[in-house]
């Protein structure tokens, strides 16, 4: 069982304060064994946060992030699955999901993680698993009218990935879930 | 060396003691009275020294006292047999010295009262006046402790089975308070004793004597009978009177702690007056602060303690006696350092936030008083004054966790003047820490006023100059602060936060070149908030000029935005333009949106050299611009004219070649069918395809470099045409596609291109298309091919 955090999107101190109280006493230190972030923290004291919860920690580049050397994608394997990071505003139309599938075959991953829209996807395609964290802190969008903090926790195991998505709605912390295989051969998509 | 001396002169004492104990023992055991009372008066005798220090001394008499106890018991068991108390009284009379008798005289005395054969209050008169014979400072201080000592389990105290009426526990308070008094005139006479060079020495002696005086204090406070009123009317003056006309620093510092410690606090309270009042009166030189801040600490935590005590503090109006006596103090000491001052402001207003939390003004007067007293010593220079002040001001800060009570407090910001730039800072960011840590939503524009000015040690540089010497770090670090304060000024009222919005820029308008990328983000993104909402709700018929609209809104961020481009920010300018026109486009301000477009594409040209940047502006602006709806067919077609242009003017050609194709989109939305080009769509891709032939010759150029790039560009191209056949473009032919992919199969043979996961992918997507049902597959039977490895 390996635990993968993805968020992004916080817009520190630009939009947002801080992330959510709840959020943050919910994600304690050692139980993450990775962080895959969409970028947007904007400041290095987000991303030294970050890096308490835990110390592997992958991110990409945002188009309001302080430090310049971050990424523009990234890609990483955990357990059977290919992961690709990208933060999304490079991907035009914004939000458009044949051209993130398109980004998706580029990077030739199972798992896309893209950020942007601050709006909480998670859905399969052809070409596999497009998977949106939203807004961390709830930060506004010019793209979504209405952000609700949201962050997912995904549990890798072998060929299995079960998606948690965490939403602040009304001050409540909303709990979903949603499961993907991927099927043992080695070409085909999940 | 005197040490060793003493050190030599203490054995030979304890070693007589020793022999004679031993010797006394003896003659108890053998009932001897006489031999008893003779070995006994020679043990004593080791007490008359004048050789050794206090602290030897005490040993000595340690291990006499232990003897001592043996005595007592002998005594008591020879008035069994027989032996009358008065008549050992007369045996002891013959001891030669008066030290010795003394002694045996309080040791059988205390055998005496137990005994109950005469009236207690005649011995215990009788002991304490007898002891007035030795007036030896050192000597008489441990005989008048060893006779508070012997009687102490005689005495009616609190808890002792030893219940007396009225008369014996005024008695027990007189024996007591009489021996206080000649106990500490003794141990004030120690301090005048031996030359003037020795003057810290003794004092050192003396304070390791102290406890042998204060001990009687403790016993008045356990007496039966001490009463509020016995309290008031008799011991508490009779003490004070000692205190204060012994006239001995030493004495009083300790005497007036002891008081403080000893007896109850409810006693204080309502004995305020007397004990303040005998403040003035003490030795210039006692350090009256410490004793203040001694009783306003016990007092507060009393109050904290005891929320019945509560009202007994107004009663007695403890807060003004205190606000007096402080004053007071503080006019007389004109030395005294702004750092001690301080300290006593800030016990006494650690006391009024804990008894009077509810009394803001109260609150309000402790600071003014603080200020008053830091106007008459100017502006602060030293750590340790700053530090204490820091303290005074957190201190409502920690108790109401609420920042927008601290605003209400007139004489805050009138203290803070008075640090210097640094602590200034710290301070202002320990306050905006409170309001994110406590999550305080300020909600009005004057509160947000307020506390602005509050914080301008923070917001902008001090009296025009700047600090050079920051940190960039911690520069940052400091305006992050500011930053995210911004988001807890909310009003739920429009118009309101329209007025906060509008102080938020005066305030940080001054902060200058350095502050203002750090600061404008924030503003701009809580006023576009502000916009969504406004949009939300109803037009306002009743509305005047001045009123919030979002027109108006986006006008002043326009100006607001402006200000970054004279410092040298267009990358965050043209972001910010960027996010601006989106919100008027929601708002459906064609005119508006068009200008923030002017500005973000002046930015991108004039402004934006560096090729990196150029490509991720250039991609903000083609998404942004993708996603306009109220353009008209004129403007829409500048705008998109330009940015086409600028993509094919990016330096390097593969970003040219991408930046072309994603314009592409820009004639084709999909939700409207009047903005569907599907010739303009395919003659961008055919353009970008141009340039990725350049790419495709440069690389084969120079063979041997990596040539990953140019087949990339056209499966990327491929993609897209993909994207609009089934979109419906009906330009796109299945013969344009069919011969781009016939161009990458043949790239791919010659060389490896890198590109063939990606290629596979896409041929993966093409023949899942093909077999989907319906409209797909009609689409994708247009580009039907054989494909081979």
């Amino acid at each position: 069982m390996v635990l993968v955090l993805a968020l992004g999107d916080l817009h520190v101190p630009h939009r947002a304060a801080d992330l959510p109280p709840k959020f943050k006493s919910m994600l304690v230190p050692g139980k993450i064994q990775h962080i895959i972030c969409t970028g947007n923290l904007c400041i290095k004291e987000i991303h030294d946060y970050l890096k308490t919860i835990c110390p592997d920690l992958h991110i990409v580049r945002g188009e309001f992030d302080e430090d310049a050397r971050y990424p523009e994608n990234k890609t990483l394997t955990i357990g059977q699955f290919k992961l690709g990071l990208c933060h999304g505003h490079q991907v035009i139309p914004w939000g458009d999901l044949d051209s993130l599938a398109m980004l998706q075959r580029q990077l030739g991953v199972d798992i896309l993680v893209t950020g942007h829209t601050h709006q909480f996807t998670a859905y399969k395609h052809e070409g596999g698993v497009v998977i949106n964290p939203g807004s961390a802190t709830g930060a506004y969008s010019s793209i979504n009218q209405d952000v609700n903090p949201s962050f997912v926790l995904m549990d890798i195991d072998g060929f299995r990935a079960v998606v948690y998505v965490y939403e602040l709605i009304d001050g409540e912390v909303k709990v979903d879930k949603i499961e993907f295989k991927k099927p043992p051969t080695s070409n085909s998509a999940p | 060396m005197i040490a060793d001396d003493d050190e030599k002169w203490l054995a030979d004492d304890i070693a007589a003691v020793k022999q004679n104990a031993f010797y006394m023992q003896r003659a108890i055991d053998s009932n001897n009275l006489k031999d008893a009372l003779k070995f006994s008066a020679q043990m004593l005798s080791e007490l008359r020294t004048s050789k050794l220090s206090p602290h030897k001394y005490y040993e000595l008499y340690m291990r006499v006292f232990n003897e001592l106890g043996t005595l007592e018991i002998f005594f008591k068991e020879e008035t069994g047999r027989g032996c009358s108390i008065a008549e050992l009284y007369e045996l002891v009379q013959h001891a030669g010295n008066i030290l010795p008798r003394l002694y045996l005289l309080c040791t059988i005395g205390s055998v005496y009262i137990k005994s109950k054969d005469v009236t207690t209050t005649d011995i215990l008169k009788d002991l304490v006046e007898m002891c007035r014979a030795v007036q030896h400072p050192l000597r008489g201080l441990f005989l008048r402790s060893y006779l508070a000592q012997v009687t102490r389990d005689k005495l009616p105290s609190i808890g002792s089975e030893l219940a007396g009426d009225g008369d014996a526990q005024m008695n027990a308070l007189e024996f007591v308070l009489q021996n206080f008094t000649e106990m500490n005139k003794l141990w004030v006479r120690m301090q005048h004793q031996g030359s003037s060079r020795e003057k810290e020495k003794r004092e050192k002696e003396r304070n390791e004597l102290r406890d042998l005086v204060g001990k009687n204090l403790h016993v008045l406070s356990q007496l039966e009978g001490v009463d509020l009123g016995i309290y008031r009317d008799t011991v508490l003056p009779r003490i004070l009177e000692q205190v204060v006309n012994c006239k001995d620093e030493l004495a009083q510092c300790y005497l007036m702690d002891c008081i403080i410690q000893v007896f109850p606090d409810d006693f204080h309270l309502q004995t305020l007056d007397v004990l303040l009042g005998a403040c003035p009166q003490l030795q210039p030189s006692v350090d009256i602060k410490t004793v203040l801040s001694g009783l306003m600490e016990r007092l507060s935590n009393y109050a904290a303690s005891s929320v019945e005590a509560l009202p007994n503090f107004l009663q007695v109006e403890a807060f003004s006696k205190f606000n007096y006596a402080i004053g007071k103090v503080v006019e007389a000491q004109v030395d005294l350092p702004a750092a001690g001052s301080v300290t006593l402001y800030l016990f006494l207003l650690n006391f009024t936030l804990h008894v009077y939390s509810d009394r803001l003004d109260y609150v309000d007067q402790v600071l003014g008083s603080c200020v008053t007293q830091l106007a008459a010593t100017g502006k602060l220079c030293d750590d340790k004054a700053a530090k204490q002040i820091v303290a005074f001001l957190s201190a409502p800060l920690e108790k109401y966790n609420n920042v927008v009570t601290i605003l209400k407090l007139t004489n805050y910001p009138r203290v803070m003047e008075y640090l210097d730039h640094e602590t200034n800072k710290a301070m202002t960011i320990i306050i905006v820490q409170s309001v994110l840590k406590n999550n305080t939503h300020i909600a009005t524009a004057d509160e947000v006023d307020a506390l602005f000015e509050l914080a301008k040690g923070l917001i902008k540089d001090f009296d025009g100059t700047i600090d050079n010497e920051i940190d960039e770090e911690d520069f940052q670090e400091e305006q992050n602060f500011v930053a995210r304060l911004v988001h807890k000024l909310y009003s739920d009222d429009p118009e309101e936060m329209s007025k906060i919005i509008f102080t938020v820029r005066k305030h940080i308008l001054t902060g200058g070149p350095k502050r203002l990328p750090l600061t404008i983000p924030p503003l701009v993104f809580s006023a576009l908030k502000l916009i969504r909402r406004l949009r939300g709700g109803d037009e306002n018929p009743f509305g005047d000029d001045a009123s919030a609209t979002p027109k108006r809104i986006l006008q002043l961020l326009s100006e607001t935005v402006e200000a970054l481009s004279d410092v040298s920010a267009p990358d965050l300018a043209l972001r910010l333009y960027l996010q601006c026109a989106q919100a008027a486009n929601d708002c459906e301000l064609e005119t508006v949106t068009y200008e923030f477009f002017t500005k973000a594409y002046l930015l991108y040209e004039e402004e934006i050299s560096d090729s990196k940047a150029q490509v991720t502006a250039l991609r903000l602006i083609i998404g942004t611009l993708q996603r306009m709806r109220i353009f008209n067919v004129e403007n829409r077609d500048i705008l998109t004219h330009k940015a086409t242009g600028y993509s094919a003017r990016l330096l390097r050609k593969p970003d040219q070649c991408r930046a072309v194709y994603e314009c592409a989109h820009l004639f084709w939305t999909d939700e409207c069918e009047k903005l569907k080009d599907g010739e303009r769509v395919v003659l961008c891709l055919k353009r970008a395809q141009r340039i990725a032939d350049t790419v495709q010759k440069m690389t084969n150029a120079s063979r041997g470099t990596s040539s990953t790039g140019s087949v990339a560009l056209y499966v990327e191209l491929l993609n897209k045409y993909l994207y609009f056949l089934e979109k419906g473009n009906t330009e796109v032919t299945g013969d344009t596609i069919k011969s781009l992919a016939e161009l990458i199969r043949s790239e791919t043979k010659k060389v490896e291109s890198g590109a063939e996961s990606f290629i596979n992918s896409t041929l993966r997507y093409i023949e899942f298309q093909r077999q989907q049902d319906g409209g797909m597959s009609e689409k994708y039977e247009k580009i039907k091919m054989e494909w081979f490895e």
